[in-house]
């Protein structure tokens, strides 16, 4: 479980947001909408330890894993590692052969789920949007996350490869109990995948019902 | 060849500064630090001139340098487009002074021209030693830190998300980095190290595809670039330099052409 209590971030005198409380329960699967500069990011980056808060509570259980997957990383065309590699990034270094056999069944079965088993050998700088992503993904599933945050994963994707790589995280949600935090500007994914969404608005948020959501709250 | 000592000593220190550049290399063009090591090649020239003027050895003055301010520019700022205008700005700075500290000192200029264009008879059987202990340590630091230096440096967001701390990492490798560049220095000169510590990791990217994989061909590559190095210009006597840098040139653009030529098939 995630809860925030009286949470409080300001640079300087610019106050980001102010009081927030919310709570999502494990293995919950919710959108987290707003304008840009509305304060998405900066909860993101509170939660993953990159941002300090300036006042509050942000409680979290067990310290729980995150796995982060962004829109953009420092991926060019020169890109030397494949797929696979990529996500081996995460794993642990282990000279214990019981773990190496655990770790490479494991990047195994990570592949077949998300799909890239056939493309494991592409570099990962001659991969499409929609691959990206899910090699973002995938190296995120590797570190074993019990909280997924999708920071505007979808954004630059075709639609029929957002609604692949939405499908793919609703699955991994009922059948593993992720809790997923999925930060969009896009209603239709909100309505279509999750149930309730945080509003980032004027310094505050709200929890609504995806039903309330209009177009308007992300311009 | 080997009948000469200077001979076996410039062959063992050219093999450990030639691991030690084609392990870092990987590093430092996966981390974008090129730019940054040919700065810290410079100022290892007013390092080692700073040394021959207060009178502690080159190698010394070097690592001082490079140390000092490869932390300082680490910690400038980390957005590239104004780490590379400082570091332009530092760089000018140091080579005017590493001119200045020469003209102070009472060595020759031919001991100018061993800092910067490196020297194969120029090395001493202390600073062989001394070169040795700086490689194995820069060796084992990189052994140590390997799984989250390499997480860090080919996806410092993904890093990030995971809980590394990415400051620290980086702080270590600018260390090494510098100590590097110093112990380069020794045999390739201040002016081309950085052809070591760039070329062969860069190349290794246009032919394979994992990490352990990059850092094979990147010492291989090195390895082969100072060999052949050090035999052409104990037959030729021309400079040894020149043969290091046209090898890892070529080779350069030998993997350039190859990787053009796999994305066309």
């Amino acid at each position: 479980m995630i809860e925030a209590k009286n949470l409080t971030k300001k640079f300087g005198k610019q106050v980001v947001f102010k009081d927030v409380n919310f709570k999502i329960d494990d293995g919950e699967f919710v959108s987290i909408v707003g304008r840009n500069g509305a304060g998405k990011s900066t909860l993101v980056k509170i939660l993953m330890g990159l941002e300090k808060k300036t006042s509050g509570k942000i409680e979290m259980d067990h310290h729980e894993k995150i796995g982060y997957v962004p829109q953009f990383r420092n991926i060019d065309l020169d890109y030397p590692l494949n797929i696979e590699q990529f996500m081996r990034l995460n794993l642990k270094f282990t000279l214990n052969p019981q773990k190496r056999r655990q770790n490479n069944k494991n990047v195994q079965s990570i592949l077949q789920q998300t799909n890239l088993m056939d493309l494991r050998k592409r570099p990962l700088g001659l991969a499409s949007g929609g691959e990206k992503q899910k090699a973002y993904l995938a190296q995120a599933l590797v570190g074993h996350p019990k909280v997924l945050i999708l920071d505007e994963s979808t954004a630059s994707l075709d639609v029929d490869v957002k609604v692949q790589l939405m499908n793919l995280v609703q699955k991994l949600n009922r059948e593993h109990g992720l809790t997923v935090l999925f930060i969009t500007h896009d209603s239709d994914l909100t309505k279509r995948y999750t149930k309730r969404a945080l509003l980032f608005e004027n310094h505050s948020v709200e929890s609504i019902g995806v039903d309330e959501i209009s177009e308007d709250m992300f311009e | 060849m080997f009948g000469y000592e200077f001979m076996r000593e410039a062959f063992i220190a050219s093999t450990f500064i030639a691991i030690t550049a084609g392990i870092v290399g990987v590093f430092v063009v996966s981390r974008n630090m090129s730019f940054l090591s040919h700065t810290l090649s410079e100022i290892g020239f007013a390092g080692a001139s700073f040394g021959i003027l207060v009178g502690i050895s080159p190698l010394a003055g070097m690592i001082l340098f490079t140390l000092v301010s490869s932390i300082a520019v680490g910690s400038l700022s980390t957005e590239s487009s104004r780490r590379e205008a400082s570091i332009s700005a530092i760089s000018s700075l140091f080579i005017g002074l590493g001119i200045l500290f020469l003209s102070l000192s009472s060595e020759s200029s031919s001991y100018a021209t061993n800092i910067l264009f490196g020297s194969i008879v120029g090395i001493s059987s202390t600073e062989v030693h001394q070169l040795l202990i700086l490689a194995i340590f820069v060796i084992v630091v990189f052994i140590i830190c390997y799984k989250p230096l390499a997480f860090d440096s080919f996806d410092h967001i993904g890093a990030q998300a995971s809980g590394l701390n990415t400051r620290m990492l980086s702080v270590i490798f600018l260390i090494t980095l510098a100590l590097s560049v110093s112990i380069g220095a020794q045999i390739v000169g201040s002016l081309l190290v950085f052809v070591l510590l760039t070329l062969p990791g860069a190349t290794a990217r246009y032919l394979v595809h994992s990490v352990p994989n990059l850092l094979m061909v990147s010492v291989g590559l090195s390895l082969a670039g100072v060999w052949l190095g050090l035999y052409l210009a104990f037959v030729t006597n021309w400079p040894v330099t020149f043969f290091i840098s046209a090898f890892e040139v070529i080779a350069y653009f030998i993997g350039l052409s190859y990787k053009n030529w796999k994305l066309s098939h």
